[in-house]
């Protein structure tokens, strides 16, 4: 078998946001007529590769070869003339512009738009209606449509069949699948592990940013591909057992702090009931997009249920803000550090920022109160306050745990992690981990959502496993490694049970 | 052919549903004028006239704001470059012939375009927030002014002014309304349907998913600004030819008076949606509530007052109309 020269040939490519290091050292190489998967866990850097690729960021290093020229690809419009075109996560239509205006915006040929739309089985489509009046899988097949009658090289996609149905899912993949006949080829981004090892040629695995393989899923690959994306983290597994061994063993006593009946918000929350007790760390796993996000802002007060009840402490509550779920003693802890603190202000204002209700006093803050407090709380968590004059000069690190410092310091009952240690390094994840299990030992309910479902038995003590805005699993954490729950959050729990 | 047909039906809706809030101002102008008709009967072609000569440069003014806000900035120093545009107009224009002045007139525009290229450029390639470059462009025109021209003076040719002052056409439709639907239309109508003109908007809707789309989203905001600077240039003429001289602070009221405008008019000031039919009715209802409360003998001075709290109650209708459509 002669290896065809590359149509598209990445190597070495590096991407950071401040701290975070969203790209370490990426390599991918795409045939030509190739439908080449790009699968990785959250976070390991697929989007930014794409983006990268199309001109939209900048890498900090490495080189992009296309058809065996090198390309400095610095704009969108830079990428298209190089023959690479994306659709992207979200919809790219401006939203306020009719599809017609869209299209001539991107000058884009109106009538070989229409004729994507017709083979994608869409030629209903209204090119009068603005953008924000059509509904999103329409949408999504838009933006592919004006990708495809861009006549690329490589078309990028950005998990466009995560909003559609699967009669659309299959009419995508017939209508790309004959760009094979044309020698031309598509990246495809999915966490449909089904969908990848039916339909791609090839697949290349990113893991923290780094390429770790590149894998044929048609001859039995899955499972390889969800070896590489798991990374060896058995020794790891190993070692966090011994650690959280004793604080594990009175879990079981506590009383419930948190209970969650039927539990129902807009399309993506569709049924979850679990409870939490004291003393007890309740993971979630789930792919993006499976109602975990609608799940953290009901039970933090930040939107309103349509069904269902939440128990905090036995009693039946209705958040109607966040300071709601805040005196109910539900406390959230984002994944976006920046949505919680306040950037420019010190680690110590923002420790108190929460606290302030508790000790001021006829409006007054009482000083000395304050500091004794967020002392304490500095203290325990170990943060390391030398920048810590601007939050925002800390490190994701030590963001996260002045997020976490400011409920320490408040006092409360729950704690909601959502995805705390995304974009954290490795030591820093550890040692945020094991505050929770100390948390949880001092009497606190935890619920932990992650995106990292091999440090899911790392922290908890139980795991449910969310897919469809529905709970699919219930398992003890220690029997939860990670091919089982990334099975079940697939939505292969089926198979493994059989 | 039968995606037409079914979207026949459909259109009359959605235009209405789309262009509510224009169509909104529009009949609150008319019943603003049946109104004053009803409080001031003889009220007549020489009415029509003074408040078209008095809508012409709020008009001006708020066509400047709107094409800067639809692009999703704001512009502060659409005043003081009136000013300037005014004052350079007086001073030039005092004894000359109507064909020299015209000359002029152009050359002020072509500056207008200058300054207002200038002040884009600093918002963009500062990337220090528009409204503090603006509000500092602002000090720095309204100095200009002063430099120009120390206090009220100037003149500029019969002729000339009469280009808004007067009547051509039928006494009932002044020369102003003419010359306002002229300029704007000449500017407005070719880039509306233009790709410059779509990059405006999608640059003030998503600025993320313009520069996604290969919108050069740095030059569509410069090119806001650019034509921002036109119309206040073309607003300070217009104060040239309505007052007949120039006035170094004549420029003052109409930067906040701009955007109140606007915002009657339909344009989102978080950028990308409305135009311009809407904001020139709106300048004409803002001036005819003052001239209505001198009809009706109320103190001018409950004018600020009554018009700032029709602009609140407007917006508040406006937008309990859209949450109704929303939640319906």
């Amino acid at each position: 078998m002669s290896e065809p020269s590359p149509l598209l040939e990445v190597s070495g490519l590096s991407k950071r946001f401040g701290a975070v290091v969203a790209l370490r050292s990426a390599n991918l190489s795409v045939r030509p007529g190739e439908i080449h998967a790009l699968m990785g866990a959250n976070g390991a850097g697929k989007s930014t590769l794409v983006k990268v690729l199309t001109g939209v960021l900048r890498p900090d290093g490495g080189t992009i070869t296309v058809r065996g020229q090198v390309r400095a690809i610095v704009s969108p419009a830079e990428a298209r003339r190089a023959g690479l075109m994306p659709v992207y996560q979200d919809p790219a239509l401006i939203p306020d512009l009719t599809v017609l205006q869209n299209l001539r915006l991107t000058a884009t040929r109106v009538d070989a738009v229409r004729h994507w739309l017709s083979e994608l089985g869409m030629s209903g489509i209204d090119f009068g209606a603005q953008a924000r009046e059509l509904p999103a899988p329409s949408l999504r097949l838009l933006d592919l449509a004006r990708a495809l009658a861009a006549e690329p090289d490589v078309l990028l996609l950005d998990e466009i069949t995560a909003a559609l149905p699967a009669d659309l899912t299959e009419r995508v993949f017939e209508v790309i699948g004959r760009r094979r006949e044309q020698a031309r080829s598509v990246i495809f981004i999915s966490h449909r592990l089904a969908e990848v090892s039916i339909f791609c040629d090839r697949a290349t695995v990113l893991r923290d940013g780094e390429t770790v393989g590149v894998v044929e899923p048609a001859r039995g690959g899955d499972a390889r591909i969800v070896d590489l994306m798991l990374g060896p983290v058995a020794a790891d597994v190993v070692q966090a057992e011994a650690q959280r061994a004793p604080t594990n063993a009175g879990s079981a006593a506590g009383h419930v702090r948190l209970e969650v009946r039927s539990l129902r918000a807009g399309n993506m929350l569709q049924d979850v009931s679990f409870s939490v007790r004291s003393g007890e760390v309740l993971g979630i796993a789930a792919l993006e997009g499976q109602g975990q996000r609608e799940l953290f802002d009901c039970l933090a007060g930040v939107r309103r249920p349509d069904g269902g009840q939440i128990l905090a402490e036995g009693r039946v509550t209705a958040f109607r803000h966040p300071y709601d779920a805040i005196r109910a003693g539900l406390v959230l802890v984002p994944a976006d550090r920046m949505q919680a603190l306040l950037r420019q202000r010190s680690v110590r204002e923002n420790i108190a920022l929460p606290l302030v209700s508790r000790i001021a006093r006829w409006g007054l803050i009482n000083p000395r109160a304050e500091r004794r407090r967020v002392n304490q709380a500095i203290h325990r968590l170990q943060i390391d306050t030398r920048a810590q004059s601007q939050v925002r000069r800390l490190s994701g690190g030590n963001q996260q745990k002045v997020s976490i410092a400011r409920w320490l310091a408040a006092g409360f009952q729950t704690l909601l992690c959502f995805d705390p240690t995304r974009g954290i390094d490795i030591g820093t994840k550890r040692q945020i981990y094991l505050l929770v299990r100390e948390l949880a030992a001092a009497g606190s309910a935890i619920l932990l959502f992650t995106s990292e479902l091999a440090e899911i038995p790392l922290a908890c003590d139980r795991v449910i496993v969310l897919f469809g805005g529905r709970v699919v699993q219930v398992l003890p954490a220690r029997i939860a490694d990670e091919s089982t729950l990334l099975r079940a959050a697939h939505g292969l729990a089926a198979e493994a049970a059989s | 052919m039968g995606a037409a047909r079914v979207a026949m039906p459909f259109i009359p809706a959605r235009l209405v549903r789309r262009h509510g809030w224009t169509i909104g101002v529009y009949v609150l102008l008319l019943a603003s004028l049946v109104f004053t008709v009803a409080i001031h009967p003889t009220y007549g072609a020489f009415d029509v006239q003074s408040l078209a000569l008095g809508a012409l440069p709020l008009a001006l003014a708020a066509a400047a704001q709107t094409v800067v806000v639809l692009s999703g900035g704001i512009d502060l120093a659409v005043g003081p470059m009136m000013a300037v545009a005014n004052v350079l107009a007086a001073r030039a224009m005092l004894h000359v012939s109507f064909r020299d002045a015209l000359i002029i007139a152009v050359l002020v525009l072509v500056l207008g375009c200058a300054a207002g290229a200038f002040n884009g450029c600093l918002v963009v390639f500062s990337r220090v927030p528009d409204i503090v470059v603006t509000l500092a462009m602002s000090f720095v025109w309204g100095g200009v002014a002063l430099l120009i021209l120390e206090k009220p003076g100037g003149g500029a040719p019969l002729d000339f002014q009469n280009l808004a002052s007067g009547t051509s056409i039928s006494p009932w439709v002044p020369n102003a309304l003419i010359l306002m639907v002229l300029v704007v239309a000449a500017v407005w109508v070719p880039l509306r349907s233009s790709r410059p003109g779509l990059a405006l908007y999608a640059v003030g809707s998503e600025r993320t998913a313009a520069h996604a789309s290969g919108v050069n989203v740095a030059l569509a905001r410069v090119l806001a600004y650019t034509l921002s600077g036109a119309f206040s240039a073309a607003g300070g003429l217009a104060l040239t030819m309505t007052t007949g001289i120039g006035s170094p602070l004549s420029g003052t009221l109409y930067t906040l008076s701009s955007v109140a405008t606007i915002v009657l008019g339909g344009v989102s000031l978080a950028g990308g949606k409305g135009g311009m039919l809407g904001p020139m009715a709106a300048a004409f209802i803002l001036t005819l509530i003052p001239a209505d409360l001198i009809f009706l003998g109320i103190d001018p001075n409950y004018g600020q007052v009554i018009q700032g709290t029709v602009i609140v109650l407007v917006v508040m209708v406006g937008g309990l109309a859209a949450l109704r459509r929303k939640t319906a």
